[in-house]
């Protein structure tokens, strides 16, 4: 059933195009078994969309997708089966219980009877849910119902699981659970996941690899520590008690170090490998007997890695510089 | 959190394996909405008040049937003949609890399809296809839940009738049990036009404007509240167009015995022998429903 090399999710060249938006515009990515695979972009990227092709909730316009060895066009009803969706909306009817609705899912796939009670009943106390178990949905919270939804996503078995921003909107606590679910269901149940969200430090913690997404486009993928080295290495400030002489130039020469800059007595080293280099250059400074008087070393985050990938993108591709200012604006929000 | 634990470890055993047959899910998606509807009696308690007013107005206070009688120096027994020769019965009640059956039908099939909006508003519709759940049996699930609907309040409608006064002189099992098969079949197809014509819809003001603009034609261009001797003759014309015609014109004959020689020495004809009436709302429920089977594997998706 499981594709060979252990990928369960192989995308090629998808794309979806809604009269004449680019929602999906030709996005190729794979995702190996047992990983966590993250889609970040801002709103409007195209990571719902994408969700719902692969899925069977929408149909392609181009490209093809093969999910545990299904054909995503070919074997729709094949793809359902074997995967759980956890949807960005909420889905669950209001006017009956929880357990009510779980049942009714387990119904939907087929499960057999004797068995889908008390498995429903296990997954509500996975998101501990069992004491409103009985209770009608409509009185749920926000946060129990994000929970009811992960567990109706898993009633079926599932060995991959999409999940499409499963922390919007929840306060720190259930937010906090929630990831506590995702890494359980990944570490004690080797399921994959594949996620989406636009919190920076979401898809920091939780993901082994991320794809940045934005207009339809992924514009890297890799993990969280390659892109935060997309933004140029570390960052070494170290400072010395004499302004001159200038030794910049030596820095430089340095192996590993990037990128020099003196503002007075403050020089702003960017470098592959900070920990190395920042041993070196003190050295380098007592030889030309200088004094230093601080040092600090910089990891760079993905928020500046996200920054830098998104808005080099928008000066490669477009001219206008209101649109590039009005792109600033929106990605601004997305890191909120 | 001990609790988690133990169910940590039951949650993930190996996977049973999967009724995979089309029908699957067919009577869970059915009962949800049936559950949906018996928990809140005031909708159905709402859809009966028309019928009702209906009856007690038109049936009782303004006999109708006056109209056409109140000339000076006629008998009672030539009241009744004219009364049986336009309506087919002697008591223009029971001619429009017949009727009514037919209305209580119409408008509850009417929204069929605006459950289909609903949910699809409310993500459920997401969920289900997101589910191997087969298109046809989400259709065919709305469909069902609305032909139970129907049938309960068509028959809840004709009990107030008959407390009311109905004639039962005609009533046998078999009148009873062919009324409701042709109500069945009615219900059936109506249902199946309406969650069609919502397959795309998750508008639900569009949807309220369809049901206006198809339910109030279908019921005053059928013979379900007058005679259709006494409309224009190209009114005339389109009664016989439509399917609602057939299944009233069916549950006088049996319910009220319309067909009888009686009726037709008298001057009354019906739409159709018996056995059109069948046959015509068998073809128009096949139709539909197969229609929308088809219908819902092209167009029901996000
Ligand atoms: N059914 C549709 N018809 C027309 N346009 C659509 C449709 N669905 C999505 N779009 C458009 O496609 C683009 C991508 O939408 P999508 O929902 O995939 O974004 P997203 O990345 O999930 O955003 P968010 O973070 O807000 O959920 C948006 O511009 C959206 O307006
Ligand atoms: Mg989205």
């Amino acid at each position: 059933m499981v594709d060979s090399g252990g990928v369960v999710v192989d995308v090629e060249s998808l794309s979806k195009t809604f009269g004449t938006l680019k929602a999906v515009d030709g996005v190729t990515f794979q995702i190996r078994e047992g990983e966590i695979f993250g889609f970040l972009g801002p709103n409007g990227a195209g990571k719902t969309t994408t969700i719902n092709m692969l899925t069977t909730l929408l149909r392609a316009s181009g490209g093809k997708a093969v999910i545990n060895g299904y054909d995503i066009r070919k074997q729709p009803n094949e793809v359902r089966r074997s995967v759980g969706v956890v949807p960005q909306e909420y889905t669950a009817d209001e006017d009956i219980t929880g357990l009510q609705n779980i049942l009714l899912c387990a119904d939907l796939y087929g499960l057999p009877r004797n068995d889908s009670r008390p498995h429903a009943m296990e997954l509500l106390e996975l998101v501990e849910l069992q004491e409103a178990a009985n209770r009608k949905v409509g009185t749920y919270s926000g946060g129990m119902r994000r929970r009811l939804e992960l567990a109706s996503g898993l009633i079926n078995y599932p060995k991959l699981l999409f999940l499409d921003e499963p922390t919007l909107g929840l306060d720190v606590q259930t937010r906090s659970a929630v990831w506590r679910y995702i890494r359980m269901l990944k570490e004690e149940y080797r399921m994959t996941l594949f996620l989406t969200t636009h919190y920076l430090e979401e898809a920091d913690s939780l993901c082994d690899r991320i794809a940045i997404i934005d207009h339809g486009h992924i514009i890297k993928i890799g993990t969280p520590d390659e892109l935060k080295a997309t933004v140029g290495g570390d960052i070494i400030a170290v400072g010395v008690a004499e302004a001159e002489p200038d030794i910049s130039a030596d820095i430089a020469k340095i192996p590993l170090v990037k990128d020099v800059k003196k503002n007075g007595n403050e020089y702003r080293i960017k470098s592959e490998v900070g920990e190395e280099s920042s041993i070196q250059i003190i050295d380098l400074v007592r030889s030309k007997g200088l004094h230093v008087t601080k040092i600090s070393l910089t990891k760079p985050s993905l928020d500046e890695a996200y920054l830098e990938l998104t808005g080099r993108s928008i000066r490669e591709e477009e001219s206008n510089k209101m649109d590039a200012f009005k792109q600033r604006i929106t990605m601004m929000r997305a890191r909120r | 959190m001990a609790q988690q634990e133990r169910a940590r470890e039951k949650a993930f055993r190996a996977a049973p394996n999967l009724n995979k047959s089309p029908l699957h899910g067919l009577w869970a998606l059915t009962n949800r909405d049936l559950i949906k509807w018996y928990k809140n009696p005031i909708q159905l308690i709402i859809s009966l008040v028309q019928p009702i007013v209906w009856l007690g107005l038109f049936g009782k206070a303004f006999n109708i049937a006056a109209l056409f009688t109140s000339q000076p120096g006629v008998t009672q027994a030539e009241i009744a003949a004219v009364d049986l020769g336009t309506f087919g019965t002697t008591s223009y009640f029971s001619y429009l609890a017949a009727g009514m059956l037919a209305f209580i039908i119409l408008f509850t099939a009417a929204f069929a399809g605006m459950s289909v909006v609903w949910d699809r508003r409310f993500g459920f519709m997401n969920k289900a296809m997101s589910t191997p759940v087969g298109r046809g049996a989400i259709v065919t699930g709305k469909v069902l839940q609305s032909v139970v609907r129907s049938l309960i309040q068509a028959a809840i409608v004709l009990a107030i009738a008959v407390a009311l006064g109905m004639d039962t002189a005609n009533f046998s099992v078999f009148a009873i049990a062919g009324t409701f098969v042709m109500l069945f079949l009615m219900t059936f197809g109506l249902s199946s036009l309406f969650v069609m014509l919502a397959l795309r819809s998750s508008d639900w003001q569009t949807q309220m404007a369809i049901i206006n603009l198809l339910n109030l034609p279908l019921l005053f261009t059928s013979n379900a509240m007058l005679p259709v001797k006494i409309m224009p003759a190209w009114l005339q014309t389109v009664v016989r167009f439509n399917p609602v015609s057939y299944a009233v014109d069916g549950v006088r004959q049996m319910l009220l015995g319309s067909g009888s020689a009686a009726a037709a020495a008298a001057g009354y004809s019906v739409l159709a022998p018996l056995w059109v009436d069948f046959a015509v709302l068998a073809a128009f429920a096949a139709v539909l429903s197969v229609l929308g089977i088809i219908l819902s594997w092209r167009l029901l998706s996000k």
